[in-house]
């Protein structure tokens, strides 16, 4: 495998996440099937599928919340349930609300704190490190969702365990928030620990991950360093808008292109999707038959795209364009219907802008598995934005 | 593992850093003891309208627990709480995540609210019979008398057992509103309508809180009810077997549901 771990496996080894043929059925339903992985210490894992696809599950599957139908899942070697001391050798974020609601976050933490044997002051401690002492002592009711995140945080980081598991952290988090979880993430990481982050952001994973677990339907779609999903994934295209006119010209030129080798697919808008060709033949290819273009530009796959593919078949809740129909007086006319709309002969991506775009001069996904170590974040960060007053 | 003095202390934090605790606990001590109080104080003034039968297995001691009917609710409000919150909250989660051993965390939970529960409950009895004897005047009782001091320390467990049963219920039925929804009723209604009707008296006399509440009868048959095939410590039993199979059964289901 082409991932190597910062730290000898071997020697962490007993802090490693392994999990063997995990299933688990609600009834009808099968919310996990058959999945294997690994997760390995001194490096940050995220765990991505889109909404139900059963990463929650597999955490409180990891977690021994739920007993996996067959299969079974370790960590360390022994099943969660069997771990001795487990909040000083596991700390989890599943979920920022699960707290009660008339508790201060103090008192639970300190509830949490005092299971395992760890004295008050760490509480004040880990509150310090997610920014939340100046809230420590109002009931948590009032938190912001961001709010709950930190606080959620605060309880995995009480017993300073060696694997750490986050569900969806960066929910309802801030711009500011977000980045000083991901560097968090990082320096977990880099102490050696395991840490296991799930999310339904790609683009947030690329940030933020070195290895990546992709799953859908429950079923392992990917699982490779991000560097090698980036290599495999990013694959470059021209697109080719052809000068309006008769709809003929267009279907000429895709015949032509395909006939050169290229492959060609139809974006929504008309443009035509262009791979396997440099740009100066689909020039030439398009001189050639006669037909002007209003555009050939060349153009990269995000990972997001690369990603969206390739849970596409996989999804289960998709949103559908929302047509009002049902606002619509008796004799509607036609005018949402898309004359020459085409449908994509593969699955695309029509959405645009949909995730913040990279900042300038910079390629957030290309640079993500060469970046330096980042610096040491600034843990006593103060939060002063979110106030439940 | 986490040691079982280590989730004690820690129920023990969770218990007393929510405000329901408080005032679930003082509603129960509250009510119980200003409705025996004044049902005291009626008893006392409407003494010899009351039928002969009555007059002849009139109770003293009973009479000033006869708050508890309302009391009790407010108990078992306190039992659901301590156990429902943790599921309507999400803290289950956070909880078993801690304590994988399940066992532990149930009965260390049920351990430090029920001694609180059982703490309450002989406080208000305590309180609810010598206000009641006071109020009595010339019908009271005295704790020396025979069985007094029997039924007043009864009456205490009665209150606590009642908590323990609903933290029970409540684990098996995992919802603090399935819970109130099922035990409200039950204890204010169905088991007071069963215990009046010819046919179901035989059924209903077995309910947790009709065989339970025999403990507080000082005179047998004490008021002209019924007579029971139990005694006072035999209705007792009865009761802590409806507590024993309420926590098994919650003990069952937590251990083979997911959280």
């Amino acid at each position: 495998m082409a991932w190597a771990p910062t730290t000898d496996v071997s020697r962490w080894g007993w802090s490693m996440i392994e999990a063997i043929g995990l299933t688990k059925r609600y009834g009808a339903k099968t919310a996990v099937h058959n999945l294997s992985f690994q997760v390995r210490p001194g490096a940050v894992t995220g765990f991505l599928g889109p909404n139900g696809s059963g990463k929650s599950t597999t955490m409180r599957m990891i977690l021994g919340l739920d007993q996996p139908t067959s299969g079974h899942v370790t960590i360390g070697g022994h099943p969660f349930r069997s771990l001795p001391n487990a909040p000083r050798q596991v700390g989890a974020l599943l979920d920022a609300k699960a707290v009660h609601g008339g508790r201060s976050a103090r008192n639970h933490l300190l509830s949490l704190a005092q299971l395992a044997g760890i004295p008050a002051a760490r509480v004040d401690e880990v509150l310090g490190v997610v920014g939340l002492q100046d809230v420590a002592r109002k009931r948590s009711k009032g938190f912001s969702l961001g709010m709950g995140q930190r606080l959620g945080i605060a309880a995995a980081l009480l017993g300073d365990p060696q694997v750490l598991l986050f569900d969806e952290p960066v929910n309802g988090l801030d711009p500011e928030g977000i980045l000083w979880v991901r560097n968090l993430m990082k320096m977990l990481a880099s102490e050696g620990r395991t840490v296991f982050v799930s999310s339904h952001l790609m683009s947030e994973m690329a940030l933020t991950a070195d290895h990546l677990i992709v799953i859908g339907r429950g079923q392992l779609l990917s699982d490779m360093s991000v560097k090698d999903f980036i290599s495999a994934n990013s694959a470059d295209f021209a697109r080719v808008r052809v000068a309006d006119g008769p709809a003929e010209r267009r279907e000429k030129l895709t015949a032509s292109l395909t006939e050169a080798g290229g492959q060609v697919m139809s974006e929504p808008g008309g443009a035509l999707r262009v791979t396997g060709l440099p740009l100066p033949r689909i020039s030439d290819v398009a001189h050639e038959a006669d037909v002007r273009l209003w555009e050939l530009s060349p153009h990269q796959a995000s990972l997001e795209e690369a990603y969206m593919r390739m849970t596409q078949g996989v999804v289960d809740y998709r949103s559908t364009a929302d047509q009002k129909a049902g606002l619509q007086p008796p004799a509607a006319p036609h005018g949402y219907a898309q004359p020459g709309y085409e449908v994509p002969r593969q699955p695309e991506t029509p959405q645009q802008n949909w995730y913040a775009p990279p900042p300038p001069g910079q390629n957030p996904y290309a640079a993500a598995p060469d970046r330096p170590a980042p610096a040491a974040p600034d843990l006593t960060k103060r939060e002063t934005s979110e106030d439940p007053r | 593992m986490a040691s079982v003095p280590a989730v004690l202390t820690s129920e023990w934090t969770k218990i007393r850093t929510v405000s329901s605790t408080v005032w679930t606990l003082i509603s129960a001590f509250v009510v119980t003891v200003a409705m025996s109080a004044a049902l005291c104080a009626l008893m006392n003034s409407q003494f010899d309208d009351l039928p002969v039968a009555e007059r002849a297995t009139f109770d003293p001691t009973l009479i000033s627990f006869s708050g508890m009917v309302l009391g009790q609710l407010a108990m078992v409000v306190f039992g659901v709480l301590v156990v429902g919150t943790e599921y309507s909250s999400g803290m289950i989660r956070t909880s078993l995540a801690a304590v994988p051993q399940r066992g532990s965390f149930l009965f260390s939970k049920v351990a430090v609210a029920g001694v609180l529960a059982l703490v309450v409950g002989i406080a208000t009895s305590f309180v609810s019979f010598f206000l009641g004897q006071a109020l009595l005047g010339d019908h009271h009782t005295d704790i020396g008398a025979d069985n007094v001091l029997r039924a007043v320390v009864g009456g205490g467990l009665y209150m606590g057992l009642i908590g323990i049963f609903s933290m029970g219920v409540a684990t098996m039925l995992r919802s603090s509103m399935l819970s109130l929804g099922i035990l409200m009723p039950f204890f204010f209604l169905v088991s007071q309508i069963l215990s009046a009707v010819p046919g179901a008296k035989k059924v209903a006399r077995y309910f947790p809180d009709q065989a339970g509440s025999k403990i507080m009868q000082v005179v047998p048959d004490a008021m002209n009810s019924d007579p029971a095939p139990y005694g006072p410590w035999g209705g007792l039993g009865i009761l802590v077997a409806w507590v024993a199979a309420a926590l098994i059964g919650g003990y069952v289901v937590l251990k083979k549901r997911d959280a």
